[in-house]
């Protein structure tokens, strides 16, 4: 390569560029644009039977969506992606600052720790997590456990507790959010440390040097600085949780419907194949506008800096 | 303390049978392309049959014992729910012979015309039906569907959490006794036809106000409910989860057997049968072997082969007569006549309908 000119190479390397991107072009329009893009079709479309759908430019599939039961559902599923999103941000940093602080051989295995909940399925991995909370579940059981023992000594001098009452973690709103934190997590990690990573760590020196404290060095310097990894790991820690359908419903309650579920059966007993995809796609077009308006909001930020 | 480590038993409906039946399904499409042409037939088909079934439901030598019989070698695969299995033949038959729709989705092939009519002359075995199951609702004169089991909703219990049996629906529907340990099945059909059921209607053409009664019904008894659950309701049961569910009769038999404290009970007011029922899809590759082995499926001996199997009730008066007592007089697996006489087939009554119930639902779980 060395020894041809700019021109020559960019020549050269355009039909390398385009032997190597047409397979995954290719994939993207196929397996990715083309079905999503018959899917948005269905959502100005209309039921015929119970194998037809008629795509005729109707917008009542989205009227519909817009009805405040299905508003007040997607309003909820926000809700409790937010909330993950918080909570995964306050667990999440501390533990990417402390791999990026770790020695360099530690570090892979922090990395490989993080990850390590990829290697098993999902679907598992909740269940798991249902062995763990439920009522007669390994929590309860070690807690039942300290409870007794606890309780046989105070009976020695004659006030014994009284019988264990097991506590109620899972199916309600808070086991959801749990198994949403937990599924989540790494990929909140992971971008911050990212991002924590390429900091100078010269800054954090010169900080301290001029005498801020810890806590205003990582309020002033750090978090700033990590802006970029903060807005990308809230991004796709948000997304997925506003959209999850397996954690509601195999680890929630009565009233823990989030919209996906919503979109399931749609999809499934309702048969309702276009109604399903206008959830689906008025779900996505707040996803971008909501995308939209924090690069705008990040622009004018960085526009008034300057 | 139950836990998720007790002895490996797969129910009909497991969420985990669907991860069995999706590998299944990517499979299939290898079976009718790829595969070299075998032999021939005396019928001129190809001595093949591909069927597609719930997970745990032939017998241990159902297949092998066709295939000494016939020659036919069955290739199965495996759909865990209705809904994937309409959905896999709605874009057209991907080659499959024989299915096993309920009896709601056997009406939704039909107006779907997705079914082929069946050729009683090649099914004398029918004969051997008991007369209840000879002429249902949802399929007049059998022309397009058999049966192959029946099932009853009804209430599962923990004995030593229940106050006596609790038989009336009451106790999952309307009343805070057992409050915090109910469970419910999250089907939409089914939480307003047994709900509408309970007010004293039938389960079939069900007034629009009477959904909005029962609608406000489930709301009321919302912070009594525990779970609303996709049919693993004898797990909840039996891992101590809850105490009171609603689920299916052959569900909870399973579960009985391994713990002795709980139980069944068909509620007074009366349930929901169903019926899974053996179909031959339009556009079968082969329609004469599917005859064949839906007439050896109906088969006495064959028949016992299968209950004692999977120990769902049969509609197969040759098979009970070789089944043992303790599966005939099981009155969990056959409950009582007086309450089976209350108990009706659902029907699916068109897709206005399944969204108007979907709606319902959805508005109870988001209340």
């Amino acid at each position: 390569m060395g020894a041809f000119t700019m021109d020559e190479s960019w020549t050269k390397a355009k039909a390398v560029f385009a032997s190597l991107a047409t397979p995954p072009i290719f994939w993207l329009l196929a397996f990715f644009l083309v079905p999503l893009a018959i899917i948005w079709g269905y959502s100005f479309g209309e039921n015929k039977s119970l194998t037809e759908i008629a795509v005729n430019g109707t917008f009542s599939n989205y009227a519909h969506a817009i009805k405040p039961l299905y508003l007040g559902i997607i309003f909820k599923s926000f809700w409790f992606a937010a909330i993950t999103t918080v909570l995964c941000l306050i667990v999440g940093f501390p533990v990417a600052i402390a791999i990026t602080f770790a020695t360099e051989k530690s570090k892979a295995w922090l990395l490989l720790l993080i990850m390590l909940p990829f290697w098993t399925n999902l679907l598992i991995r909740t269940y798991a997590l249902m062995a763990v909370l439920r009522t007669e579940g390994y929590i309860n059981f070690t807690l039942a456990f300290f409870w007794n023992t606890f309780s046989h000594l105070t009976a020695l001098f004659g006030h014994p507790l009284g019988p264990f009452q097991p506590l109620r973690l899972l199916h309600n709103n808070f086991a959801v959010v749990f198994g949403l934190v937990y599924v989540q997590l790494p990929f909140m990690v992971l971008p911050l440390y990212a991002a924590l990573d390429r900091l100078d760590r010269s800054l954090l020196e010169a900080s301290l040097d001029l005498g801020a404290s810890h806590l205003t060095t990582f309020r002033r310097v750090v978090i700033p600085l990590a802006i970029p990894g903060i807005v990308s790991g809230v991004l796709v820690t948000l997304i997925p949780s506003v959209g999850a359908y397996l954690t509601p419903d195999l680890l929630g309650g009565p009233s823990s419907q989030m919209i996906a579920n919503v979109i399931e059966r749609q999809f499934k007993t309702a048969n309702d194949w276009p109604f399903g995809a206008a959830l689906s796609f008025l779900l996505m077009y707040m996803t971008f506008l909501a995308i939209a308006v924090q690069a705008i909001v990040s622009r004018n930020r960085k526009g008034r800096e300057r | 303390m139950r836990l998720v480590n007790r002895p490996p038993r797969s129910s009909r409906r497991s969420l985990l049978a669907g991860l069995g039946a999706a590998a299944a399904g990517l499979s299939f499409s290898g079976l009718e392309g790829c595969a070299p042409k075998g032999r021939i037939g005396p019928n001129g088909e190809e001595l093949r049959l591909n069927l597609y079934n719930w997970d745990t439901y032939t017998g241990k030598t159902t297949l092998a014992d066709f295939k000494a019989a016939t020659g036919i070698e069955v290739k199965m695969s495996l759909f865990a729910t209705n809904d994937e299995l309409f959905a896999k033949l709605k874009a057209g038959n991907p080659g499959f012979d024989v299915i096993v729709p309920s009896n709601e989705y056997v009406t939704r092939f039909r107006i779907a015309d997705l079914l082929m009519p069946l050729d009683l002359a090649k099914i004398p075995n029918r004969a051997n039906l008991l007369p209840a199951f000879r002429d249902p609702p949802f399929d007049p004169g059998r022309r397009y569907s058999m049966p192959y089991t029946w099932l009853v909703l009804g209430i599962g219990y923990r004995k030593s959490k229940t106050d006596g049996v609790p038989d009336s629906w009451k106790w999952v529907m309307d009343s805070s006794r057992y409050s915090g340990r109910i469970g419910v099945f999250s089907e939409a059909d089914d939480m307003i036809e047994l709900g509408a059921k309970y007010l004293g209607h039938s389960v079939r053409n069900i007034p629009v106000n009477v959904i909005d009664q029962v609608a406000e019904m489930w709301i009321r008894q919302k912070p009594s409910i525990k779970i609303f659950h996709h049919d693993e309701g004898q797990d909840l049961l039996l891992s101590g989860e809850i105490d009171i569910v609603m689920e299916y009769n052959g569900d909870i038999a399973q579960v009985m057997t391994e713990d002795p404290d709980l139980d069944f009970v068909v509620p007074r007011e009366g349930s929901i049968i169903n019926s899974d029922s053996l179909c031959i899809p339009k556009g079968a590759p082969r329609p004469d072997n599917a005859h064949r082995f839906i007439n050896f499926l109906l088969d006495g001996k064959t028949g016992a082969g299968v209950y004692n199997t999977i120990k769902y009730p049969t509609p197969n008066a040759a098979a009970l007569a070789l089944m043992p007592a303790d599966y005939r007089d099981n009155r969990v697996i056959f409950p009582p006549a007086a309450v089976m006489a209350k108990c009706e087939y659902a029907d699916f009554e068109g897709l206005d309908r399944a969204h108007l119930f979907d709606e319902t639902v959805t508005r109870i779980f988001a209340a």
